[in-house]
């Protein structure tokens, strides 16, 4: 699971209004290389909640971005930035894991890559 | 992403490399005129220029594959999710990726839970082969294969629980393709869809001895009026829907033939 997506995923449970951002518990952190399109980048940023992304990069153990949202303009003139960016959103997979629901605790594993969101009866 | 594999030059995925399981639904008919649905517009795909692609159910890969693949270079502009509730079916779908050399990201979820409230209004594209052969009620979200097909009550029971998720996820541009079954009443669909603000065209019909398929799809439409009672006022004498339903009368129930009119 990229932070792409886990910047997409709130907890699902009925009730729950604060589900977002999902606590990362991370067991295993891969990179995989991918080429760099700065078109998406550019598209997808303003999707991007920063603080969650900026959080979530840590606890993967990147430290390289802003904790503060930087300027869309930087997308145009900073390279090295969008390098980051890039890195940050579409290289590094949670490959082993759980997602936290912020509110309730209650854990959603992530194995193998993949975040499994299905929920018990109760909690439909 | 299709970049340097071997398989770029393929436009779909190739049924020897996708991955099976004895309880995730094989590449069948309606996956097949699905992809034949997204080739025959590939070319507005392509204009399209989608940044953010989803599928819902996306069994063995077969048709995520198979889109990321048809998009080629216009895949690496853009990301990919899928889900199924099925959890043999993520794997499945994983493998039947990598051995094409593409990435989506995979969910287990039911339907796009999760995702909807973060995602809301930003999804370009979706694709949808939904279970939609009719059923008793209760064999419907099953574990297991029967969840592949069982669609309740005129094999509606769970496209009419994807259509308002698909309204939400659905960016303005959002286009969304789905699979139905003349038993799921396609025209009554896109009837509902209208009053959403969605016009629809047929971009494939398919017949076989069992059953005819419709490929549908959906995108917003500024000439559809949508007033505060939910009711329906189009502009244009002819609406989209009557068209659909002329189309839909007009179809040939035995044989085959693919309709491909329009420019979207
Ligand atoms: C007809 S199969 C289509 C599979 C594949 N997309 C294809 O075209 O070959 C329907 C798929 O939807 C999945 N499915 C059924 N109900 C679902 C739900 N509520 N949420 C997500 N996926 C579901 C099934 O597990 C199955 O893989």
């Amino acid at each position: 699971m990229r932070l792409l997506t886990h910047n997409m995923l709130s907890c699902n449970i009925k009730g729950v209004t604060n589900g977002f951002p999902l606590r990362i518990e991370a067991e295993k952190v891969v990179e995989k290389q991918l080429e760099i399109n700065h078109d998406f980048l550019r598209n997808i940023f303003p999707k991007i909640d920063w603080k969650a992304f900026s959080d979530a990069s840590r606890i993967m153990g990147y430290h390289e971005l802003p904790e503060e949202p930087p300027e869309p303009s930087v997308l145009e003139s900073d390279a090295e930035f969008l390098g980051k960016f890039h890195h940050a959103l579409l290289e590094l997979h949670l490959e082993e894991g759980a997602l936290i629901c912020p509110e309730t605790g209650r854990k959603f594993p992530v194995s193998k890559g993949i975040p499994n969101m299905l929920l018990l009866e109760d909690e439909v | 992403m299709p970049g340097n594999s071997l398989e770029m030059s393929y436009k779909t995925a190739q049924i020897r490399l996708v991955s099976s399981h004895p309880e995730v639904y094989e590449p069948c008919d309606d996956s097949f005129a699905l992809v034949d649905a997204l080739l025959s517009d590939q070319k507005h795909l392509l204009e399209h220029k989608p940044i953010l692609c989803m599928e819902v159910g996306c069994g063995s890969g077969y048709v995520i594959t198979s889109l990321m693949l048809l998009l080629g270079d216009e895949a690496n502009r853009a990301q990919f999710i899928a889900t199924d509730i099925n959890p043999h079916a993520i794997t499945v779908t994983r493998e039947t990726m990598e051995a094409h050399g593409v990435h989506a990201e995979l969910i287990n979820t039911d339907i796009a839970s999760g995702l909807e409230s973060r995602l809301a209004g930003s999804i370009d594209l979706l694709v949808v082969n939904p279970p939609y052969v009719p059923t008793p009620e209760d064999e419907v979200g099953r574990e297991g294969i029967a969840s592949a097909w069982a669609g309740g009550e005129n094999g509606r029971s769970v496209i009419d629980k994807i259509l308002p998720v698909a309204d939400k996820l659905l960016s303005e541009r959002g286009w969304l393709y789905m699979v139905t079954l003349t038993t799921n009443n396609p025209s009554q669909i896109c009837q509902q869809m209208m009053k959403k603000g969605y016009a629809s065209r047929i971009v494939v019909q398919r017949s076989t001895e069992e059953e005819s398929l419709h490929i549908i799809k959906f995108w917003r439409d500024i000439d559809i009026e949508v007033d505060a009672n939910n009711g329906v006022t189009s502009s244009t004498p002819l609406g989209i829907l009557d068209s659909v339903r002329s189309q839909i009368q007009r179809l040939p129930f035995w044989g085959s033939s693919d309709i491909n009119a329009g420019t979207n």
